[in-house]
């Protein structure tokens, strides 16, 4: 088992010594496999950051609850209280009659004319915000059914077309997002497999010769595989650079639009676990690339 | 050790390069395959090393049937048999070390022991102290000499040889020979290629002459005298004592292969 352990780590640490024998071509399969990967990290970025900027998607589907007049602030409470406990519900606010009927004469300006009025022409109103994962168009249409339900509701606005279109620009950008993340994958996995072909190529009489005294196929394939693990580790890195370096240069221009627009706003790095996921990504695109290239192409040379 | 059972070997170009040949190499034998280029030394080497399949006839190397042997098999396979070819086939880009330690590394043996016994298969040979050459450092002869120590490092029971002297001068196609020799003499079956006939007269060996794939068998001793006579025209008297003189004469650091061979797990050299 040690013995076992050694020769992996021998052959890994000898991959990394053989690609650094070749600094200008490794650098630029490096290159290229980071380009490749920092496209759909840069993507994912674009999308964090801009449900971010939106404030959550989830404050654009809220629902707008009038509860029938005249109520007292009991009922309204009370009703308040049991939509709260509903599973698909995250927040309710209520804003009372009287208090709205205050904020309604400060800024509208209509004081005198409000004062005319011998009794409060608003209702209460609750604005139920949906928990995360029942944002969706069936859930929500539900949920207003259920509060039109209620007796002492008498209106629930909910502007399900708004929150469709919403569905379907995120459905696209995720799925586009998966997309450009398959081909560059897929991308990735030909220009590993591709590399490792040439390298094998050029190692033909090694490999020959490493059958000829009884090397395995496994054996023979072992320093390919972590060849293209070390291009994957090396292009994933390479793409956190480049998505870093975007940021960087990003980062004070949208927070100079974001102040013009009163927003504190601040363009975010990639986290933590999607690096992670980046460079596991990459480490895993180069392994089964080079797997790939390397089991069809060895098999094809044999001692002669 | 060897059993070839009317073998013949057929090119997929049509070219029959093996015909009916039948020839038994007991264990521990040294036999020297001799007949001109073409007469099908190489394929008859090649079979037994599993680089080519017989197409008629069986072939048991070691107690296998090698036309049995499943091709994810034939690495194991190859592992018993220790090869020496006329163009070394050494890897450029790695030192001797490197070079001489690839089947042990292949079969898995830990670093200390690999360390001992590819010191000890290149004091064989007459090379120790030049593990971190690489193999252009060295001449033709001393390349030749780091495939042979690759060849008995794992201490295979079979050693074949293909043209071992084809690139060598007559005085290092001896010492070559004679390193065969002395591992034949601890027990190892040695099957030598060679189509220099002169070479051979040196050595009582068996040997088997190929003609257009058949089977030619020779004379199997040769007399002293033959020899001695063949030295002395060729090389001056001293040769003959260099020849069969203590391998310490014949290069002081050269071993006994006893030692390499006797050796057990643990036992320094």
């Amino acid at each position: 088992m040690i013995v076992w352990l050694t020769r992996h780590l021998q052959t890994l640490i000898g991959s990394l010594g053989r690609l650094s024998q070749h600094k200008l071509a490794t650098f630029l399969t490096v290159l290229v496999i980071g380009i490749a990967l920092a496209l759909p990290a840069s993507l994912h970025l674009l999308v964090t950051n801009a449900q971010k900027a939106t404030g959550g998607w989830n404050r654009a589907v809220d629902l707008s609850v009038f509860l029938k007049r005249p109520s007292s602030a009991e009922d309204a409470r009370r009703v308040a209280d049991r939509i709260r406990q509903r599973r698909d519900v995250a927040a309710v606010d209520l804003t009372l009659a009287d208090d709205a009927l205050k904020a309604f004469r400060q800024e509208s300006g209509f004081g005198a004319a409000i004062d005319a009025l011998n009794e409060n022409p608003l209702p209460h109103t609750l604005v139920v915000r949906p928990a995360a994962e029942y944002t969706n168009a069936p859930s929500l249409e539900s949920l207003a059914t259920d509060l039109r339900a209620l007796p002492s509701v008498d209106v629930v606005q909910l502007d399900t077309e708004w929150v469709n279109r919403l569905d379907a620009i995120l459905v696209a950008i995720r799925r586009g997002l998966i997309l450009t993340a398959a081909i560059l994958a897929l991308g990735v996995m030909v220009i590993v497999g591709n590399t490792i072909r040439l390298d094998i190529q050029n190692r033909r009489a090694e490999i020959e010769v490493t059958k000829l005294v009884g090397g395995s196929d496994a054996f023979v394939r072992r320093p390919f595989l972590y060849n293209g693990v070390w291009y994957g580790l090396a292009g994933g890195l390479v793409a956190l650079l480049i998505t870093l370096a975007a940021v960087a240069a990003l980062r004070a221009p949208v927070a100079r639009i974001a102040g013009l627009y009163g927003s504190d706003f601040r363009l975010d790095p990639l986290g933590l676990q999607p690096s992670l996921w980046l460079l596991l990504g990459g480490v895993a695109l180069g392994w089964l690339g080079s797997y790939i290239a390397a089991t069809r192409h060895l098999r094809s040379i044999e001692p002669t | 050790m060897i059993r070839f059972d009317r073998v013949s070997k057929r090119y997929p170009n049509g070219r029959e390069a093996l015909s009916d040949l039948s020839l038994h190499v007991a264990p521990g034998e040294m036999v020297f395959l001799t007949g001109h280029s073409g007469a099908g030394k190489s394929s008859l080497l090649k079979l037994i090393a599993l680089i080519e399949r017989p197409s008629r006839g069986q072939l048991v190397v070691n107690g296998q049937n090698v036309g049995a042997v499943p091709r994810r098999k034939v690495p194991a396979f190859r592992r018993q048999i220790g090869m020496v070819f006329q163009d070394h086939k050494l890897l450029h880009d790695r030192t001797i070390f490197d070079n001489v330690a690839l089947p042990l590394i292949i079969a898995g043996v830990g670093t200390k022991e690999i360390g001992k016994r590819v010191r000890a298969a290149l004091d064989q040979v007459g090379l120790l102290g030049r593990e971190h050459s690489v193999p252009l450092e060295l001449s033709t002869g001393e390349q030749q000499r780091v495939g042979i120590a690759r060849a008995v490092v794992s201490k295979p029971p079979i050693l074949i040889a293909d043209e071992p002297t084809g690139n060598l001068d007559p005085d290092l196609s001896l010492e070559v020979m004679n390193i065969f020799r002395r591992f034949n003499e601890v027990g190892v079956t040695v099957l030598v290629a060679s189509h220099d006939l002169h070479l051979l007269e040196h050595f009582p060996v068996r040997r088997v002459r190929l003609e257009g794939g058949r089977l030619r068998e020779g004379t199997a001793v040769h007399t002293r005298e033959g020899r001695t006579h063949f030295d002395r025209a060729a090389h001056g008297a001293q040769a003959a004592d260099r020849v069969f003189g203590e391998p310490s004469t014949l290069a002081p650091n050269l071993l006994d292969p006893r030692r390499l061979l006797a050796q057990d797990e643990g036992a320094e050299p």
